[in-house]
């Protein structure tokens, strides 16, 4: 059966859908195939492996109606259009291509294939068979914020980026304004190494950032490698898009986890009703529940822990946002009103540092 | 700039030097026996996750149960695959340079591809995995001390690097087997018709640096970042190549130059986080590989050009006889 | 019983035809034993790398897009290991040359033209040159090996590419993402053309092909190029300059990497970002060898090894193999390209034992 299989594969290009995945059980209704496309490696316990966590609570929940693959370690460059094509090609009708730099690959495919639908994660560009999506990471950056604020003795903490998207950028901004509502002195030291993965670069900028005076360090990249060294100096830290205590069990304060299942999952069914709409972006947070705090380290005192429940809390039922003014920016310039909230429009564009962030 | 900070700062440089004075090492040995082996970033690859893997396996809670010394051992042992696994890269160079007398620069680089891939292939299982790192030797009271960690801080490795470098120089200048060694490099022909193995010593010195570089890898999985991730020595074989040409292949001033190149990579870093940017960041970024340009360029322009190469560097060895 | 390695009077053409062929055939022997050992379906791994881009109409674009830039680098890459002269920096020349041409693109933007792409590639062809002059002028002025210079100036290139498109060039409407502005369509050669899946590079490099063909084997200047590499004293005696020899070649790879750059940029991806560099200056060393630092031979290479990134990609969709795969099959061809080299040079001669020899010299020496 397997050498049919392959034989048909190679001789009929546009018949090349099902028969690559032989293993799967046919149904009588062709069940919807989803695919994956993933920056990294799954086993990276942060960015891809959250998204791998959400890909297979999605294919759980539909109990056979859904099937789903996924290519990791694909590069942001031109070589991820074959591998979208690919998918594509093989019949999957709901493709995900989970990272920034996959925005134009994604597009040129989807202008390809007018009938098959794609979501780009964190992107803006849009057509009609391609919608983007993000998650409010920022808001959890905002509880690392009011920790690092309470918890900082020498009045320093760290952020470790990797570029100057606005991603990145709103992350900062979010830590930076949360601790200084714990203290208004507090600074925040930031480096970006140009890369989401390189725990050489990252391990290093988190030593220099340590040496700088940084007691707490916050990373945006993907590799727990600052984590480790922040346990290494005795420093705290906190884990980004996965739980990382296992890597640093002593200066691993909490994390963002990034909750995706819930979210793909409504995508599918709206593909299986019929009612997905390509042309818009859908940017949840934690009152959708995508993005959620991992448990805290006993480190934590209970009064820090209770002041972060309450940001949980605040955006949750709406009542907080850390983007409140009065923001000024670096230079001093008043940017956001007293009492105005930041329209997330401005947020997702946002391309300045508060004042405080040293950079 | 308090002194804690220039310790700390320094501190940085010593850690992020090391792995390119391992490697610088080993290839300088290699080098003056006449062999240019390019290969240095796949065996550093090779070594790393050798390192990575075997430490990982050594000190799995199953076995160090029954076996506790496993676990205090696990990081030597990880140091000692890594080590043999840069060495079985290097020993494939020499059957096809030495041996086959293949192309030796197309040969060296077909070993960075080779063991890029190798290692991404075997370390897809490590992914997401951690060691504890491979650190401080000394007590506590020595090594974190903010003073004296400038001389207790480091891992075992990195005393390990000074060690070979003093090494070298004595093998290289004061036993009679690093006269051979030299011999070979300059005159490999001489060298045969008075008895030596020029294949052999070429192939020894390989081992050598096949070894060294492992161990330069291993430092990157177990001491900088004690996990496992695809290309993670990120381009620094390459730089202990420049190294060995900088240092004018001697082992002395392999040392200065490696710190040499550490203070500017630390320098990229401590530049993007003080806001000390009327540079760009790339500038700074650049600054090793600019430097290292710089400088091949002096000391060839001052020493009658190159004349310290080893004169037989690169070229195949195959008498017909 | 010893092996030996006995010089041939003259290189063996049949092995040198041969070789290449068997060492592709070989990887995928051997490749398809490693994998099924380690635990993955081994020979459909190798029938997806080698066999399905060929076999696959959909792929055929995607291997000529491959192909286009390794087949150009190649060629220059192939002129100048013949002099022995090592360029392993293509890849920063490549990048160079790509930022030229946009760098034309960025000055232009308001404007229309025929005259504009052009330009673009004139400037890329510059652009990749100078970059190869740098270490061309540290050869022949100060011995700087030509090997550290031209590999020192890949990581400056991508850190000129990073400043430039993170800063003065960086799209306006691009939400602060690190990319240049997208090319205008006066900019932009098309994907595809005459009708085929095709890029326009790989017609230019076909064309290309031909020509380095043509003046390598019957010009006197590729007279010179193999002289010099083969036979350098023999060379200075009969007046070749192997410092102009340098110059010559690495401006022509220099030009050849820098023209691949812009073709890509300017057909394929319509702007530059930090993915933009995909180590194709790397590769192409490989391609050259392969094909024997041949023009033709270089031709053929290319496709060889645009063949197995394609499968490579196809293998990781499909028998999930990891992605580092291709790169094992195409180092592995490379060292048995480079092993096999040793029967084109020389014969394999085996003594089975010394009997021989001791009765020859009792009866030389009787018959003195």
């Amino acid at each position: 059966m397997q050498i049919l299989n392959r034989r048909n594969f190679i001789k009929t290009a546009a018949a090349a859908s099902a028969l690559p995945l032989v293993g799967r059980a046919a149904f009588a209704d062709e069940p919807l195939k989803v695919g994956y496309i993933y920056l990294g490696p799954v086993g990276d316990y942060g960015w891809t492996w959250a998204h791998e966590k959400g890909r297979k609570a999605m294919v759980e929940h539909f109990k056979g109606k859904v099937v789903a693959d996924y290519v990791e370690n694909v590069a942001e460059d031109a070589s991820a259009t074959p591998v979208i094509k690919d998918l594509a090609a093989q019949g999957h009708k709901l493709i995900f291509t989970t990272s920034f730099g996959y925005m134009d690959q994604t597009l040129e495919v989807a202008k390809a294939y007018p009938d098959a639908k794609f979501e780009h994660c964190t992107g803006y560009k849009h057509a009609d068979n391609v919608a983007t999506y993000n998650n409010r990471f920022h808001e959890g950056r905002a509880v690392q914020g009011t920790i690092a604020g309470h918890m900082s003795k020498t009045g320093v903490i760290g952020y470790l980026g990797s570029f100057k998207v606005p991603e990145v950028v709103m992350g900062v901004n979010s830590f930076a304004l949360s601790a200084q509502a714990v203290n208004p002195n507090i600074k925040v030291k930031l480096i970006m190494i140009d890369s989401w993965f390189d725990p050489a670069k990252e391990a290093a900028a988190a030593e220099t950032l340590a040496n700088l005076g940084c007691d707490i360090i916050a990373t945006h990249t993907d590799s727990p490698a600052a984590l480790q060294v922040c346990e290494k100096k005795k420093l705290f830290g906190f884990g980004q898009g996965a739980d990382m205590s296992r890597f640093a069990p002593h200066a691993h304060l909490t994390a963002i986890e990034d909750i995706w299942g819930p979210y793909y999952i409504s995508r599918a069914q709206a593909v299986l009703d019929g009612s997905w709409k390509g042309g818009g972006d859908s940017w949840w947070g934690m009152k959708e529940g995508s993005v959620v705090i991992s448990p805290y380290n006993k480190a934590v005192p209970a009064n820090v822990v209770a002041a972060a429940e309450k940001v949980v809390a605040g955006y949750k039922d709406g009542s907080y946002d850390v983007f409140t003014g009065p923001i000024y920016d670096q230079a001093g310039a008043e940017k956001v009103k007293k009492g105005e909230r930041m329209p997330l429009g401005t947020l997702a564009g946002i391309d300045w540092y508060v004042k405080g962030v040293q950079s | 700039m308090t002194l804690e900070f220039l310790i700390a700062a320094l501190v940085t440089v010593v850690n992020v030097s090391t792995p390119i004075l391992l490697a610088a090492t080993g290839e300088l040995v290699v080098e003056k026996s006449g062999t240019l082996n390019l290969g240095v970033e796949g065996m550093m690859l090779l070594g790393a996750i050798a390192g990575f893997a075997i430490t990982y396996i050594a000190g799995d809670p199953q076995w160090s149960d029954s076996a506790p010394w496993l676990a205090t051992l696990a990081p030597w042992l990880g140091v000692v695959a890594g080590a043999v696994a840069g060495m079985l890269g290097a020993m494939l160079f020499g059957v096809l340079a030495l041996t086959l007398g293949a192309n030796q620069v197309a040969t060296g680089l077909a070993l960075v591809i080779f063991g890029t891939g190798v290692s991404s292939l075997i370390g897809a299982a490590y992914v997401g995995l951690a060691l504890t790192p491979f650190d401080q030797i000394f007590p506590d009271n020595l090594a974190q001390d903010p003073v004296l960690k400038l001389v207790f801080g480091y891992s075992p490795l990195v005393y390990f690097a000074f060690l070979m470098v003093g090494a070298v120089y004595w093998f290289l200048n004061r036993t009679r087997a690093g006269l051979v060694l030299r011999a070979v490099g300059e005159n490999d022909v001489s060298a045969r018709s008075i008895g030596y193995s020029v294949i052999g010593v070429r192939y020894a010195a390989l081992a050598f640096g096949g070894a060294m570089s492992g161990i330069a890898g291993a430092y990157f999985s177990m001491v900088i970042t004690p996990l496992w991730a695809e290309g993670m020595t990120a381009g620094r074989g390459w730089i202990a190549l420049a190294l060995v040409v900088f240092s004018g292949w001697r082992p002395g001033r392999l040392l200065g130059g490696a710190y040499f190149f550490g203070v500017f990579m630390t320098l990229e870093l401590y530049a993007k986080a003080s806001g000390f940017s009327f540079l760009p960041s790339q500038f700074w970024a650049s600054m090793p590989y600019l430097m290292a340009i710089v400088v091949l360029a002096l000391m060839s322009a001052r020493e009658s050009g190159g004349a310290e190469a080893p004169a037989c560097l690169g070229k195949t060895f195959m008498p017909d006889a | 019983m010893r092996i030996r390695f006995e010089k041939r009077r003259e290189p063996s053409r049949v092995m040198q035809a041969v070789t290449p062929v068997a060492a592709v055939l070989l990887t995928m022997v051997i490749g398809a034993i490693i994998f099924q050992l380690i635990g993955y379906d081994g020979p459909r791994a190798v029938r997806e790398i080698f066999f399905t881009p060929i076999l696959a109409a959909y792929k055929w674009s995607d291997v000529g897009r491959r192909a286009a830039p390794l087949i150009l680098i190649a060629l220059g890459l192939c002129m100048g290991n013949r002099a022995k002269v090592w360029n392993i920096g293509a890849e920063g020349q490549y990048i160079v040359g790509a930022l030229s041409g946009a760098g034309v693109a960025y000055f232009t933007q308001g404007l229309t033209g025929p005259w504009i792409i052009p330009l673009m590639l004139l400037a890329g062809l510059i652009g990749g040159a100078l970059w190869a002059a740098i270490p061309a002028f540290l050869k022949t002025r100060y011995r700087v090996n030509e090997i550290l210079s031209s590999l020192m100036l890949v990581y400056v290139a991508l850190q000129l590419l990073n400043y430039l498109v993170t800063g003065p060039w960086k799209d306006p409407n691009g939400h602060n993402f690190p990319q240049t502005a997208p090319f205008t369509p006066s900019q932009m050669l098309p994907k595809m053309v005459f009708g085929t899946p095709f890029p326009p590079g790989l017609f230019i490099a076909f064309a290309l092909a031909f020509a380095f063909w043509i003046v390598m084997s019957r010009s006197e200047f590729g007279l010179g190029v193999r002289v010099v590499g083969d036979a350098p004293k023999a060379a200075r005696y009969a007046g070749y300059n192997a410092d102009k020899m340098v110059w010559h070649t690495l401006l022509i790879s220099g030009a050849m990497a820098g023209l691949a750059g812009i073709l890509e940029a300017s057909s394929q991806s319509g702007q530059l970002n930090l993915g933009f560099p995909s180590g194709y200056g790397f590769t192409a060393i490989i391609v050259s060898f392969l094909g024997r630092l041949h023009p033709l031979g270089a031709l053929l290479a290319g496709i060889v090894l645009a063949i197995t990134y394609v499968g490579g990609q196809v293998a990781q969709t499909v028998v999930h193999v990891p992605n580092a795969t291709a790169g094992i099959f195409q180092a592995t061809m490379l060292f048995l390209i480079l092993a096999s080299d040793v029967l084109v040079r020389r014969r394999i001669r085996i003594d089975w034992g010394t009997k021989a020899a001791p009765q020859a010299a009792p009866a030389g020496a009787a018959a003195k």
